[in-house]
């Protein structure tokens, strides 16, 4: 089997991103979209890391780790937002979320 | 992968780090990606997006990145899945199961995701002589410390991402206090 180079990496990278975004575009559940998104987070980190690894420096390692506190913050304050929508209003589906919809 | 880069490799082992296995776990990230898209049921999403996060931790560590790898089995396995998991246990998922797991406008939604894939095709397919070949090597034994010097400098002097490293951690205090005001009954 051939050698595996960076573009390797960035394919997955691009395939996973992908799959974040048919997620975060078509599903209903909001605990799913959130989901999603820490896919596409993973994604960019992989293509980080793969970059950091073409490069020879630790650049891209040290973003990535940046990248996933901020995945865990974000995580925290949508999964708070979640829980508090859902204690008013009993749905946890993005199509029946439209309070400021005029 | 590349013999005689990592002077390990060069001791009478064989290297880990085949492509064989890197199809393994790219081929076990992709598929744990399609299962969190597809499940209906949260709780199977969740449980696919574990596997998908160790695939990427292995992908890391053949990229010679062992505490990014150990971060991200620490930090997004560890945490922020149970996080994920207890909210799916706080709300229903009784009446959810039940719906249609798709919204109305899930064709455009595609068709949308189709063009950006397009796009990322395109661009790999014309640059390809961007990304060059070659993988340089990285320490992998100093690697943790390398990060720790670049993160929080050495000798008194501060790193080059000691302030970013700062703003992080003011970052992760107001998503405390944010996540502790919003799930609060009253403020």
């Amino acid at each position: 089997m051939a050698e595996i180079t960076t573009l390797h990496y960035l394919v997955v990278a691009a395939a996973l991103f992908v799959l974040g975004v048919i997620g975060v575009l078509t599903r209903r559940n909001v605990v799913v979209v959130l989901m999603s998104i820490e896919l596409i987070l993973n994604a960019v980190n992989l293509n980080l890391v793969a970059f950091s690894r073409m490069w020879g420096n630790l650049h891209g390692q040290v973003f990535s780790i940046f990248i996933t506190v901020d995945a865990a913050a974000e995580a925290a304050v949508g999964l708070g937002i979640l829980i508090a929508f859902f204690r008013n209003t009993e749905t946890i589906n993005v199509d029946e979320i439209d309070l400021l919809k005029w | 992968m590349n013999p005689g880069m990592n002077s390990a490799f060069n001791s009478g082992m064989a290297p880990v780090a085949t492509p064989f296995f890197f199809y393994m776990l790219s081929g076990l990230a992709i598929v744990g990606g399609l299962l969190v898209i597809t499940r209906r049921n949260a709780v199977h999403s969740a449980l696919a997006l574990i596997v998908t996060l160790l695939a990427v931790a292995g992908l890391y560590l053949m990229l010679y990145a062992p505490f990014v790898a150990g971060v991200q089995i620490i930090v997004y396995a560890g945490g922020i899945m149970v996080l994920f998991l207890f909210v799916i246990m706080l709300v229903n998922i009784e009446r959810s199961s039940k719906e249609r797991r798709f919204n109305r406008m899930w064709p455009v939604g595609l068709a949308a995701a189709c063009a950006l894939m397009a796009l990322f095709v395109s661009a790999f397919v014309k640059g390809r002589a961007l990304f060059p070949d070659r993988m340089m090597s990285l320490p992998e034994s100093s690697n943790t410390q390398q990060i720790a010097t670049m993160l929080y400098g050495e000798a008194g002097r501060m790193g080059q991402y000691t302030f970013a490293f700062e703003i992080a951690s003011l970052l992760l205090l107001v998503a405390i206090l944010g996540a502790v005001i919003m799930t609060k009954k009253k403020i």
